[in-house]
């Protein structure tokens, strides 16, 4: 683990410990959930049990927020996941909205990729937002919801777990206590208690090498980019990554190589120079934040253990290039918080929560593939794999087909769950990625008042049938709501089309993305993903895909 | 596509090889190297398919060294 200074720090808001029930004497009250870990990933899964109607209580080690250097880049997929959490309008207005990317071989600037070259989406390929920040936002949207107990200064030391429950020990300011809870989501980062506890094992590859990762405060004027070197003339050898986050801060990462020894190069003597060199004599500038990484991808053999659940940081780690760490622990708890609360209403089997496991370890082998996949790019293993990315790098100054191998990190894409038990292969033939499994993309529509909205905005937290076309007519039939009924959960009903009553597709994009051109049904899970998709509209196929998306798979 | 060409398909077989040998004369070993892996990739590029790319690296990897192993 690093260690780091803060020189010129941003002000950590510091929260308070409360005595809670367990410790007061009152009756300490059975949970039906606990999370473990109040970072990103913990607090979104908290806020999507509140909306579903669920109490669960947080327990965090810490006092703060997130202190140092770490995450900045927030994938739209995360952006679209907190706004339906409530705060994802929060992130865009404070952070620093970018989709272009260069890459720069010595100083020449040999390739330029741009994140989401279409309009029509609500939200930017990416945001930059210090991971403080998002979670200051995400922990204020907390603070306003009764339903979630958020304890700070609480840390976890011991687990315990049999057929029907959880208990955990709580290390707190005033004495420890215990409590019992129906599942615990470990969401306690990468050296998380609750596994050790478990003493599972989370093994992968740790990558040779050691990066200086500095956040500066600095008035300048480079684009809002981001900007990535293979040995530049200010780090010989080496590469180096410049990128701007809220508030005149930018993170800067300068790989070192695997000899350099991490507390001499942290000391504010060594780094000031360095970066000098990289931003010019002339450049202003304070440090926030220096640390040195040594990077790792790994993960869990499982993200289930019987009434734990591991998600985020905990459960799977990956380097920083590509920013698939946090947005990858964002979709864990998009993917597993709805089929929690159905197992616990009852209205699906226990079972359902092995598809988290399918899905989510999946999700998370496509993140450690494209990470490591960079990671070695970035820091070559062997003299051939350094001698074939040197070929690659003089290649792609003078040809394009080298620059598409140049591989600076592979931005933070959502996983499309194609093999996923609970899917229903197509029975139609359809164009276009939103094939089962896939997370639904946005596009712009009219609601019923007329005004201009979003498609993502009009699903619910449940399961959605949405129609096109002559599909849409006949979702809005005599007869098919009640139909409907017969599932193991209720079903919104959205209808796109020229009806008054329906959503309109002003720029035809929500048509095209959906290719619903002689009509189109999709049933769409909770977390957005399609789990099934028609031309016309068949009542007992739609209920037969809801009961297998449930985990109820008629066998 | 079709799969990996293995029968021959050089237009002139022995003016190839001969060009090739000469792009190497003179240089170091890893200057070699280098040179043969920039190869590598603008073939591999041009080759496109990656079932076929497949084939040639399996075919490659088990075919050995005809001196010694
Ligand atoms: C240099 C760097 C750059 C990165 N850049 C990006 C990026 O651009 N984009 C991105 O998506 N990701 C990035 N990441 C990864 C990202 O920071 C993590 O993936 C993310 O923080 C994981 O969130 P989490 O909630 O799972 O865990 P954490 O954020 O680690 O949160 C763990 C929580 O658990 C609490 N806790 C720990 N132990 C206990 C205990 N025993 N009891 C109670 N509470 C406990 C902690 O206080 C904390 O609240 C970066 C990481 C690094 C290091």
């Amino acid at each position: 683990m690093p260690t780091a200074q803060v020189l010129d720090s941003h002000t950590y808001p510091h929260f308070d410990f409360r005595t809670p029930p367990e410790l007061s004497g009152t009756e300490a009250a059975r949970h039906e959930v606990v999370i473990v870990g109040g970072g990103p990933v913990g607090l979104a899964a908290a806020l999507d049990l509140a909306r579903r109607g669920r109490r669960c209580v947080v327990l965090n080690g810490a006092d703060t927020v997130s202190v140092g250097s770490r995450a900045i880049c927030w994938a739209k997929r995360s952006i679209e996941i907190c706004d339906r959490l409530g705060f994802g309008d929060r992130i865009v207005e404070k952070g620093i909205t970018w989709k272009d990317g260069r890459v720069f071989v010595g100083d020449e600037n040999i390739y330029n990729f741009d994140l989401l070259p279409e309009q029509g989406h609500r939200f930017p390929a990416f945001v930059n937002l210090q991971q403080y920040y998002f979670e200051e936002f995400a922990v204020a949207r907390v603070q306003n919801e009764p339903l979630i107990d958020l304890r700070w200064q609480s840390r976890v030391t011991g687990v315990a777990q049999d057929g029907d429950a959880v208990t955990l020990t709580v290390e707190t300011p005033d004495g420890v206590y215990t409590l019992t809870a129906d599942y615990v989501l470990a969401a306690d980062g990468v050296r998380s208690a609750v596994r050790r506890a478990l003493d599972l094992e989370f093994s992968g590859k740790v990558f040779e090498d050691r990066f200086l990762i500095a956040d500066v405060k600095m008035k300048a004027d480079f684009p809002t980019e981001r900007w990535f070197w293979f040995d530049p003339p200010f780090n010989p050898g080496q590469s180096a990554l410049l990128h701007r986050q809220a508030d005149d801060v930018w993170r800067i990462d300068l790989q070192l190589g695997w000899d350099a020894d991490p507390d001499e190069e942290r000391k504010p003597e060594n780094v000031i120079p360095r970066i000098r060199r990289m931003l010019g004599p002339d450049a202003d500038f304070d440090l926030e934040w220096v640390s040195v990484y040594t990077f790792q991808c790994r993960r869990l053999e499982k993200f289930r253990h019987g009434r734990i659940l591991f998600i985020g940081d905990s459960a799977h780690q990956v380097s920083p290039f590509g920013a698939r760490g946090g947005n990858g622990g964002l979709q864990d708890a998009d993917n597993l918080i709805w089929k929690l609360d159905l197992v616990m209403r009852g209205s699906a089997p226990e079972s359902l929560l092995d598809s988290y496991d399918d899905e989510r370890i999946f999700a998370g082998d496509e993140n450690i593939a494209n990470s490591t996949r960079s990671t070695d790019f970035i820091t070559p293993k062997s003299p051939a794999s350094k001698m074939l990315r040197d070929s690659v790098l003089a290649l792609a100054k003078q040809y394009p087909f080298a620059r598409r191998l140049v591989n600076s990190g592979r931005l933070s894409l959502p996983a499309v769950l194609s093999n996923s038990p609970l899917n229903t292969p197509d029975s139609a033939a359809f164009l276009g990625p939103m094939r089962p499994g896939a997370p639904c993309l946005d596009a712009p529509v009219t609601v019923a008042d007329g005004s201009a909205g979003w498609l993502l905005r009009q699903l619910g937290d449940g399961f959605t049938l949405l129609g096109f076309g002559a599909a849409a007519s006949a979702l809005t039939e005599d007869g098919f709501a009640e139909a409907m009924r017969a599932g193991p959960v209720p079903v919104a009903i959205l209808a796109v089309s020229d009806d008054p009553v329906a959503l309109g597709d002003p720029d035809g994009l929500a048509s095209e993305r959906y290719d619903a051109r002689d009509g189109a049904l999709y049933l769409i899970r909770p977390d957005q993903h399609v789990a099934a998709r028609w031309r016309t509209v068949d009542p007992a196929a739609i209920l037969t895909a809801l009961r297998r998306a449930c985990g109820l798979a008629d066998t | 596509m079709a799969g990996l060409i293995t029968d021959p398909n050089m237009t002139d077989p022995d003016g190839f090889y001969e060009d090739l040998v000469s792009a190497h004369r003179g240089l170091s070993d890893a200057e070699s190297a280098a040179l043969n892996s920039r190869l590598v990739l603008l073939l591999a590029n041009h080759v496109g398919d990656s079932s076929v790319l497949a084939a040639a690296l399996e075919a490659a990897v088990n075919t050995g060294s005809a001196t010694g192993r």
